[in-house]
């Protein structure tokens, strides 16, 4: 490989972290929430595939891209709102719950979604950061969705939330120990709820990121698993919505490998580069210890730290 | 003891829950079956509702749904042979669920299954008669999906990773091993429409039932249920895994190896769906391709939870959704339904069903005597 093949993949593996990362953030960041509260939504994959899904048929019919990523974010609301209703309910196990989730999340969009695998709806705007820049490779590395913006804000925003403001404080009171929570007067269900159903709604924008921007089209196979390594991603984030900023940049970058060195015609050993990021999220999880060593980051109640 | 009061593991984990008793033993046992089944119900009503929505009318569906599944000779035929795959792919999700883990990956195992009872007769054809090569392709189906779904009770053990996302993070992996092995280095050249291995043989392959179109998964897979079942209630293996999923601390306090236990459940979980995908390429692909990933390892874990992962409730339940997988392309041509209709009822069902959970030891008719609350 020549000097200008390197740079064209560390380029493309650049632009496609800032570009592929952004569903991994806005899920991690919803899953961030709601196991902050003490639930776990493995879910989340099933929202994300709604919502691309409800974004797209929205943006079609209205011919808005944003009343797209508004009702992605509404029907995600209402499917993290169910979880936690369920899992309200004594003697119901969140995790399965999730399980159950995904499925009904993926069959209600694929079901619904089926007449709109064909048309194509108007996408989101993107912003051209890098016109300024003599190098059209590195321009259009920076054309940044702004969905992409929204999700920095958010990580940013939920961080400053959970350590400055009293609602941060119940959330993460609720998720560490119920027992005190309810001695303070908190309603342990209530919280929950929300925290799953905003969570939700997070998760919801992801997948309007999916079908109206990148790749930007409306498709049965659209996410393969990101709701999921999401998930596992707040592990590795150790719960600190910054942190979920950082690894979601990372994750990017190694799902935009394959995809990248194929840019400079690199094909051998290409379904191996797709499977690169589910490797990497579960080194990521065996990885010395980590998994026990990041138990202690974790909010107190949560089941998936047994 | 008030049952419905407390949540997590802790009711449900008692002796009289491990050892019921007489009398007692049927009521429990009528509480598996009542509130399933009303979970069932719902699900139905709440499909139903979805279809009236669409301007689609649920009793036409549900007709189809019967004549499609169990109307005739024939469908009774197509039914039982999406029953047998989705029998031990069930079972991949039952028996670790039994030692406490949350197992979704049977769908990786079972195409690792297959991929490797595909690959395996290849440098033998023609060398060793046709049941050596077949005993040789089950074992290497059942080793490599063992060996797959090991691997994810070695990491919960060891390192403490969550077996559920591991689990199915293996399965888009196994889908990947399986996708660059049959497009690339394991590639049939004479296959250039559906990349494939090469074939195993006509000769080599598995023929039916006498007088059926049913394969044998389907008394392999009720006999693995019911070794599945002694293992579990009549060992005492059966009992520390037990044991196990109830109460890891009650396990480790009692000197249970638990950590041998679970992957030890693991190990026989992948070697079920394992073998799943040898009868699925030795009956009816002949060689491993794409067809591979039908979804029979998603669909086993609906299967398992419906069964309470008990192994012998299996079959039964497998077949009810090897009926409604059946009845999928009926019910697409007749009533032009999107061919996620099945999926969507099952994702309702699994929802549905799981939430039913929280009807337990609510009903006195179905309490043991002395657990009930005294006046």
């Amino acid at each position: 490989m020549t000097d200008t093949g390197v740079i064209t993949v560390l380029i493309a593996l650049l632009a496609g972290a800032i570009r592929v990362s952004t569903p991994f953030l806005f899920v991690s960041l919803g899953e961030c929430l709601t196991e902050k509260s003490g639930r776990v939504n493995l879910g989340l994959e099933g929202t994300l595939v709604l919502g691309a899904m409800v974004a797209f048929a929205i943006s079609y019919h209205s011919g808005s891209p944003w009343l797209g990523v508004a009702a992605a974010a509404g029907a995600g609301f209402l499917m993290g709102a169910l979880h936690g209703a369920i899992c309200r309910l004594p003697r119901v196990n969140d995790i399965a719950i999730g399980i159950a989730m995904m499925s009904f999340g993926t069959g209600l969009a694929l079901f619904l979604g089926k007449p709109y695998i064909q048309p194509s709806a108007p996408r989101l705007p993107s912003l051209p950061l890098g016109d300024w820049l003599d190098m059209p490779a590195l321009a259009q590395m920076l054309d940044v969705s702004p969905l992409f913006l929204v999700g920095l804000a958010l990580a940013f925003l939920l961080d400053w939330v959970f350590r400055n403001t009293r609602a941060g404080l119940i959330v993460r009171v609720t998720g560490d120990d119920a027992a005190a929570a309810r001695a303070l007067g908190i309603g342990v269900d209530r919280v929950r709820l929300f925290a799953t159903a905003l969570g939700g709604a997070s998760a919801g924008v992801g997948g309007a990121f999916l079908s109206l921007y990148y790749p930007g089209s409306w498709n049965e196979g659209l996410s393969s698993g990101q709701g999921l390594m999401a998930v596992a991603l707040v592990i590795f984030a150790r719960w600190q919505p910054r942190r979920c900023l950082l690894a979601s940049l990372f994750f990017g970058a190694a799902s935009a490998l394959g995809p990248a060195l194929q840019s400079v015609g690199i094909t051998a050993g290409y379904y191996f580069l797709n499977a690169a990021p589910y490797v990497l999220t579960l080194l990521i999880m065996a990885g010395s210890g980590s998994a026990r060593r990041a138990a202690q980051y974790a909010p107190g109640e949560l089941s998936i730290n047994r | 003891m008030e049952k419905g009061a407390v949540s997590g593991v802790e009711p449900g984990t008692g002796l009289t829950e491990l050892l019921p008793q007489g009398g007692d033993r049927l009521r429990r046992a009528a509480e598996f079956v009542a509130v399933p089944a009303f979970a069932l119900l719902v699900a139905a009503a709440l499909f139903s509702a979805v279809l009236l929505g669409m301007g689609q009318s649920p009793l036409a569906f549900f007709e189809l749904l019967w004549r499609g599944a169990f109307g005739s000779a024939f469908s009774w035929q197509n039914t039982l042979q999406r029953a047998a795959p989705l029998i031990l792919t069930a079972l991949c999700v039952a028996l670790p669920a039994r030692a406490g883990l949350m197992v979704i990956g049977g769908e990786g195992a079972f195409v690792v299954g297959g991929l490797a009872a595909a690959i395996a007769p290849l440098p033998f054809l023609g060398l060793a008669p046709a049941p050596v090569l077949l005993a040789l392709m089950a074992a290497a189906g059942m080793l490599a999906g063992a060996l797959w779904i090991g691997l994810v009770g070695v990491l919960r053990h060891r390192r403490g990773v969550n077996e559920t996302i591991s689990s199915l993070l293996l399965t888009y992996i196994a889908v990947a091993v399986l996708s660059f092995l049959v497009e690339g280095p394991l590639r049939d050249p004479a296959t250039p429409n559906k990349p494939s291995t090469h074939p195993i043989g006509a000769d080599v392959m598995l023929a039916p039932i006498p007088g059926t179109s049913v394969h044998w998964g389907l008394v392999a897979g009720i006999v693995a249920c019911v070794l599945a079942h002694l293992l579990i209630s009549r060992t005492s293996t059966g009992f520390a895994i037990r044991i196990a999923g109830g109460n890891p601390r009650t396990a480790l306090g009692q000197g249970l190896p638990v950590g041998k236990l679970i992957v030890l459940c693991c190990l026989l979980a992948g070697g079920a769906a394992g073998l799943a995908g040898f009868f699925d390429v030795a009956t009816v692909h002949g060689a491993a391709n794409v067809s591979l990933v039908a979804g029979y390892g998603f669909t086993g874990i609906l299967v398992s939870f419906l069964a309470r992962h008990n192994a012998l409730a299996i079959p039964p339940v497998a077949i009810l959704f090897g009926g409604i997988g059946a009845a999928g392309g009926l019910i697409q041509r007749r009533l032009g339904l999107p061919d996620a209709t099945v999926a969507l009822l099952e994702g309702v069902i699994f929802v549905t069903l799981l939430t039913s959970e929280t009807l337990y030891g609510r009903f006195a008719l179905f309490q043991p005597r002395a657990a009930r609350p005294r006046p």
